[in-house]
């Protein structure tokens, strides 16, 4: 039962965490895209912060992607 | 992993050094590889470091960071090369694997940074003002308790997460592939093989991107944890 219980939090946390993220990343490549379509003289650098934000947003992801496959291979 | 490593760690002082000598021995042809190699040098010099903490201050810490670029770079490449465990005439050869998909060695990695970020901040302005300016000026005394910690803790927690950030990358990578493999075992069927090896495919050649691109935020982001450490805020 218990190892039921972790396997489905696993499964809800990725699910949960992936929305979090997408949504995220969304939101910032629609902005960063709506800033080079005003700006493209700008674009390199609107590009690069876009990939460190993305970065950030991604790793943040990631750590609790780890915290589900822990939870799925301990269980 | 860490045969892996070793191999990285090889390949990058068998070519460097031999780029790294031709300002001074004055020859200019390096060859076709070498002077590939070039620009990458130079990118990771005039729009990463040179970019986030100025010609001055860079020089300084050019090393540094070149060194964990491509450190990272040839371990994530020489990961994407699948060499598996086998043996030939009794000599065990044990495979190789990506060495960043390691914990212990993204935590290595970014234990360097931690270093660097403690050792030159308080270097470069001294011990006790290093501290003093670890929480912004300006906020009411009062807060200034409750903020050091915060501060304290948040360097640690960049640090691990530069950890997790490349650990997680590499291991996803993989992990989806082996699925995607793992689902022609699972159907037993010719129909799920052709589709599961386009889309293994597929993301081999995504983690070839992302090899590339966690290399440059690896390094990018140290370089502005570092820059934030030197340069206090004002």
């Amino acid at each position: 039962m218990q190892g039921l219980i972790a396997h489905l939090a696993a499964g809800l946390g990725a699910g949960l965490a992936v929305i979090g993220a997408g949504y995220g990343i969304g939101r910032l490549a629609g902005s960063a895209l709506e800033g080079m379509a005003r700006q493209p003289e700008a674009s390199g650098d609107i590009r690069t912060s876009m990939i460190i934000a993305a970065a950030l947003i991604e790793g943040i992801a990631f750590l609790s992607l780890v915290i589900c496959l822990m939870l799925a291979l301990k269980a | 992993m860490t045969l892996n490593m070793w191999i990285a760690g090889l390949l990058i002082f068998l070519l460097f050094r031999y780029l790294a000598r031709r300002p001074i021995t004055g020859k200019s042809n390096g060859g076709r590889f070498l002077n590939f190699l070039e620009p990458f040098v130079i990118y990771v010099r005039s729009e990463m470091v040179y970019q986030n903490m100025g010609e001055k201050l860079g020089r300084k810490f050019l090393p540094l960071f070149l060194t964990q670029f491509f450190f990272i770079l040839f371990c994530n490449l020489l990961g994407l090369i699948p060499v598996p465990h086998f043996e030939v005439l009794g000599v065990e050869f044990p495979g190789l694997g990506t060495a960043t998909a390691n914990l212990a060695v993204c935590a290595g990695l970014s234990l360097t940074t931690l270093f660097t970020i403690f050792a030159m901040g308080m270097l470069e302005q001294g011990p006790v003002k290093y501290w003093k300016h670890l929480v912004p000026p300006g906020i009411p005394v009062l807060l200034i308790p409750m903020l050091f910690p915060i501060e304290v803790v948040g360097i640690f927690i960049k640090s691990f997460a530069l950890t997790i950030r490349l650990f997680a990358n590499m291991v996803s990578g993989h992990l989806v592939i082996f699925t995607f493999i793992g689902l022609i075992f699972i159907f037993h069927s010719y129909l799920v093989a052709l589709p599961a090896v386009l889309f293994a495919l597929f993301i081999y050649v995504l983690e070839l991107f992302v090899a590339f691109l966690q290399a440059f935020i690896f390094t990018l982001l140290s370089i502005i944890f570092v820059n934030m450490a030197v340069h206090p805020e004002h």
